[in-house]
């Protein structure tokens, strides 16, 4: 593909040409995503509007808008949106306080300052699936995980060990399970560039409040957070773009049961487990549809993060 | 300007090339070695691929290959092992697509009778099954039958068989004076549960899946369906699940494990299980016969006091299941000779005294062969429960499991291609109604929407 | 694990000043100025620990044996032995970890390497000599990273199939440069923003060629970004589950798949999982450290520039 634009590039030796040449270093990776990202979608629209069970492979006809049909007529499609809405925002919000917490804390000078980041790092640096299998199995196990086993531990310290309460973190509370894992491995990506925001402030300006007589809190709510906002922002978006798409914990963790199947893992449950190619593709095309409409309305309106005069 | 744009295109040109070059480069196969490659007519010298699950006596197929297959038909083999329900997802999408990406696979009886029909297999009746050294006739009667397709042709060898049986620690009974019928019913467990419920600290009264999965809670769960009148479909596809006979039994099950069932009941399946009665966490617990080895593993604690019981039943005579994982071979593959051979040997009378002499008589994959329970040195070595697992496999009738007729084989599934999904939904379901997230009264009445949506696609085509 | 020494010098000089401020105060005020500090210390390697306690054990029961692992409560001081991992490197079972660590390793790299060939470029024309409209070209880069990747898995695999390449290192190189190109093209834009004009431009009136000027000026005014994104590449390549799980069986499977397999049906695998998922980890975690400064410039730069 790169020898023919390039040709393409050559042929065109008008006055157009230096637009075109400006564009040139942009093209092969504009044309790289769109064979790659957006080809691919068009095949899902195509499937979306075919009947195609791929464990009846003598029974594939063309449909219109059943499958989507059965898509918006499916609770289970709908309670999973509900779930990728309510643990993006869970997670992204709660990784974000903690993570601007600990970024406030780091940013002053103590002793062990630079273990303590980084230890905090550590959490986002392990592989997910690891990090899903080990909170599962090691540390939410009601019989030998660690949560249990500290409090079996504690009470053990009065002598009632065997009184110790056991519950049963993943189904009792599976949301928050999964939410659980996920926080702790994305506080700290939070906490990175919120940190990076921090010492980027102009810390002359703060030192002139604080002798004007300003509180730390007034120094935090009026110069800090206004500082931070488009780390914040960042920040958010990036956790959001990533949350959105989470598989490997809730594959993991509650295998989607218990009312923690997310978008994505409802999707591969449909295509791979139903094998149903036709519903797998409807609920793909409404769930980007859906996507593209959030992710404009946010990039566009919200967030400042990408405004034309900044160049 | 003219040399700048020359530059400037060389420069991209060159970027572009370099990434072309970096992709070509990594166009072939992966560190894991090319893949299946045709060698002579024999097939040796070829390499087969291999998709299975993680049970341990595959892990100890995968170790014994080379010296007992591979140097000796000089066929290498490459193994996928998976954990159980991502080797489903795997197997069925190879399988669907004909991706050719594996030449064998663990399949089970579920799968056989739609794969077949399907097309999808490659009958192995006519040089597996007419191997005289292979023997068809010593594999177990309901298990090859299970195994067999529509058209009456081969198209699966069973590696392993298992049925359903009840475990119950004995020195625990005879410390509360309590006996196990031989074949308890329901109600005699649930009261003995009850009985037994927190008589050790931490010890449950029994241990039932209830984690989501419909190999995972579903299948224990039907065989009570069953037993006591139950069924997913009559024999004309309406859905029974919100009927008497499935209600009473889902109510049953789910009471069961929630009052005296294990910690975690609604995440816990079989190696949860396992893990509570060989640590002494439970009483008892109904599953899989294959569990068996495991508990009197000389390293397990709880060998030696291990009794055991028929499925327990209600309304019906036995009320075991029947599962087998088998070796079918695809249809796409291109070493299909090599395939064969490989099937020969895994599920051929010797594998058992070869996986005997590295890992003893306990770890011999059990339930396919009359030969294995005829075997001298098995029988010692399983004592405890062989004769129970043998007639628990015989007794076995994946045709007519019910007190009902039904419209497709299976005992604890209905094979159907569409159970796996229906299965799945209604087991998270199941899953939490255990974990007192729903009642089962709402659980079943949504389970049953989603199978009546399955048995009219099945009136469609019976019209 | 050694902390690395990290250059912080905006927030060294801020302790500096406010001691000196502080001089000024009553003693007393000092005094509680101190004590709130050191409380604040406190707090920070609280959380810190708490953060790191499931690492902490993950590692621990890693060097239990299987039935030191799964007592409750813990048992904290039991012989420590290197038995799991001996096991995870094939000695006991039957698979051995260095093909997909190999495959994933490869696949990593090579993705990262695209994703800098042509993100580099691109970004030059979104901030060095920006394109008319390039807020448009970069709005586009940013909503394909913001489609879900799941709905293109069927027809990805389908196409694969069709092209022979299911089971490829290269499929895999192709899908996570895709993956990672957007965010990649987003990082480098705001590390060339950061390039006064200027000096580039000064150069090609200079004559020296782009290719010079690339290589004299640009890269090393941007090589922390280059190495920022990179490690963010390679992170997420090396992470990913989905897409590979799907669409490798044999021959290309990564790390991540391997580790899928390490739930075994029957008996204990607590140690086994832990001792797995920290070497599989390991690269990560090394890069991670490596470069965590790098880290924190690359993702914060989107902000500002």
């Amino acid at each position: 593909m790169s020898t023919a634009t390039l040709n393409a590039a050559e042929h065109q030796a008008s006055g157009r040409a230096a637009a075109w040449l400006k564009r040139l270093p942009l093209l092969p990776a504009l044309i790289f995503m769109i064979i790659v990202t957006q080809l691919p979608f068009v095949a899902t629209l195509v499937i979306s509007f075919i009947h195609w069970n791929a464990l009846y492979p003598n029974d594939v006809t063309f449909t219109w808008f059943d499958n989507y049909a059965q898509v918006f007529t499916d609770a289970q499609f709908w309670s999973s949106a509900l779930t990728t809405v309510l643990m993006t925002v869970i997670v992204v919000l709660v990784s974000l306080v903690i993570g601007l917490i600990i970024a406030v804390l780091l940013d002053r000078s103590f002793r062990g300052r630079a273990i303590v980041r980084t230890i905090m790092i550590a959490p986002f640096l392990i592989v997910p699936i690891a990090a899903a299998l080990v909170w599962k199995h090691a540390i939410f196990n009601p019989s030998y995980g660690l949560l249990n086993g500290i409090l079996t531990w504690i009470w053990g310290l009065f002598g009632q060990a065997a009184a110790a309460p056991q519950p049963d973190w993943v189904s009792s509370q599976p949301l928050m399970a999964v939410c659980a894992a996920l926080i702790w491995q994305w506080t700290p990506f939070m906490m990175l560039i919120l940190l990076a925001g921090l010492q980027g402030r102009p810390l002359d300006v703060i030192e002139a409040a604080r002798i004007d007589g300003a509180s730390t809190w007034q120094i935090f709510r009026f110069m800090t957070l206004p500082h931070l906002r488009p780390y914040l922002e960042l920040s958010a978006l990036l956790g959001c773009i990533y949350i959105v798409q989470n598989f490997d914990a809730v594959f993991t963790i509650t295998s989607g049961g218990l009312g923690t199947a997310n978008l994505p893992y409802t999707i591969y449950q449909t295509f791979f487990e139903a094998h149903d190619y036709g519903q797998a593709s409807a609920e793909g095309v409404v769930v980007v549809i859906a996507s593209m409409a959030i992710a404009i309305l946010v990039l566009r309106t919200v967030s400042s993060l990408l405004r034309e005069e900044k160049r | 300007m003219p040399t700048m744009k020359r530059k400037h295109l060389r420069a991209v040109a060159g970027l572009a090339v370099a990434t072309a070059t970096l992709v070509a480069l990594a166009g072939c196969s992966g560190a894991g070695g090319s893949g299946g490659s045709g060698g002579s007519a024999d097939g040796s010298g070829s390499t087969i691929r291999v998709l299975m699950v993680n049970n341990p006596q595959m892990v100890d197929l995968q170790k014994l290959t080379n010296d007992n297959f591979t140097k000796k038909t000089g066929i290498k083999v490459k193994y996928t092992v998976l954990p159980e329900d991502s080797l489903r997802a795997k197997a069925s999408q190879e399988f669907s697509a004909q991706a050719g990406q594996y030449d064998v696979a663990t399949i089970s009886n579920y799968e056989v009778p739609f794969y077949s029909t399907n097309g999808w297999l490659l009958s192995l009746s006519d040089n597996v099954a007419k191997d005289s050294k292979f023997d068809q006739s010593d594999i177990l009667k309901p298990i090859q039958d299970a195994l067999t397709g529509s058209d009456g042709k081969v198209y699966a060898e069973p590696f392993y068989g298992e049925s359903s049986m009840l475990y119950y620690r004995k020195d625990v009974f005879a410390k509360q004076g309590l006996t196990m019928p031989a074949n308890p019913t329901w109600a005699q467990v649930a009261d003995l549960a009850k009985k037994l419920n927190d008589v050790e600290p931490g010890m449950a009264g029994i241990c039932l899946r209830g984690q989501p999965g419909w190999g995972q809670n579903i299948a224990p769960l039907t065989t009570v369906v069953n037993t006591m009148g139950g069924t997913w479909f009559d024999k004309n596809w309406n859905a029974e699940v919100d009927k008497d006979g499935f209600a009473t039994a889902a109510n049953f099950y789910v009471n069961l494990v929630k009052n005296y069932g294990e910690k975690g009941a609604a995440q816990a399946g079989y190696t949860e299980c396992l893990n509570d009665l060989t640590q002494g966490k439970a009483a008892m617990w109904y599953d899989a016969t294959a569990a068996a080895g495991s508990l009197e593993a000389s390293d397990s604690p709880v060998a030696g006091k291990i009794g055991y019981a028929a499925a327990p039943v209600d309304k019906t005579k036995n009320s075991g299941w029947l599962y087998s994982w088998a070796w079918g071979i695809e249809k796409a593959s291109k070493n299909a000779t090599a395939a064969e051979k490989f099937i020969e040997w895994a599920s051929g009378p010797d594998y058992a005294k070869q996986a005997a002499k590295a890992y003893g008589w306990a770890q011999v994959p059990p339930g396919t062969r009359t030969s294995l329970y005829e075997n001298a040195d098995y029988q010692k070595s399983a004592a405890a429960f062989y004769k129970q697992v043998e007639n628990a496999i015989k007794s076995a009738d994946p045709e007519n499991p019910g007190v009902q007729k039904r419209p497709a084989p299976g005992i604890q599934f209905v094979a159907i291609p569409e159970f796996a999904n229906l299965g799945t939904d209604a087991s998270q379901q199941i899953s939490d109604a255990i974990a007192g997230k729903t009642t089962v009264d709402a659980a079943l009445k949504s389970i049953q929407t989603e199978a009546q949506k399955v048995g009219d696609t099945y009136k469609k085509k019976q019209k | 694990m050694s902390a690395p020494t990290i250059p912080a010098p905006t927030a060294s000089v801020a302790p500096a000043r406010r001691a000196r401020v502080g001089k000024r105060r009553t003693s007393e005020a000092a005094r509680k100025q101190r004590r709130r500090n050191s409380l604040l210390a406190l707090l920070a390697w609280v959380i810190g620990l708490i953060f790191v306690a499931p690492i902490v054990w993950m590692v621990l029961t890693s060097l239990h044996s299987e039935a030191n692992a799964a007592t409750n409560p813990p048992s904290l001081f039991a012989p420590l032995t290197l038995q799991s991992y001996a096991n995870f490197f094939g000695s006991a079972s039957g698979a051995s970890p260095w093909p997909p660590l190999i495959n994933s390793a490869i696949i990593s790299v090579l993705a990262t390497l695209v994703v800098l060939v042509l993100s580099i470029p691109a970004a030059y024309s979104l901030s060095i000599r920006p394109v008319r409209k390039w807020s448009d070209a970069m709005f586009f880069f940013l909503t394909t990273k913001m489609l879900p990747m799941v709905a293109g898995l069927l027809p990805i695999y389908l196409i694969a199939k069709a092209l022979g390449m299911l089971d490829t290192l290269g499929l895999m190189i192709i899908l996570y440069s895709a993956m990672n190109l957007p965010i990649a093209i987003w990082m480098m834009r705001s590390f060339l923003a950061e390039i006064p004009v200027e000096l580039v431009e000064a150069a090609s009136v200079d004559g020296a060629s782009l290719l010079l000027t690339f290589r004299r000026i640009i890269l090393p005014l941007a090589s922390p970004g280059i190495v920022a994104t990179s490690l963010i590449c390679f992170i997420f390549s090396w992470n990913e589950l989905l897409f590979a799980n799907v669409l490798t069986s044999t021959s290309s499977y990564t790390a991540p798949v391997f580790l899928t397999s390490f739930v075994t049906s029957e008996g204990l695998f607590l140690s086994k999982v832990c001792a797995a998922s920290i070497v599989i980890s390991l690269p990560v975690l090394i890069a991670g450290f490596a470069a965590q400064d790098k880290l924190v410039q690359g993702l914060s730069l989107g902000a500002v520039k």
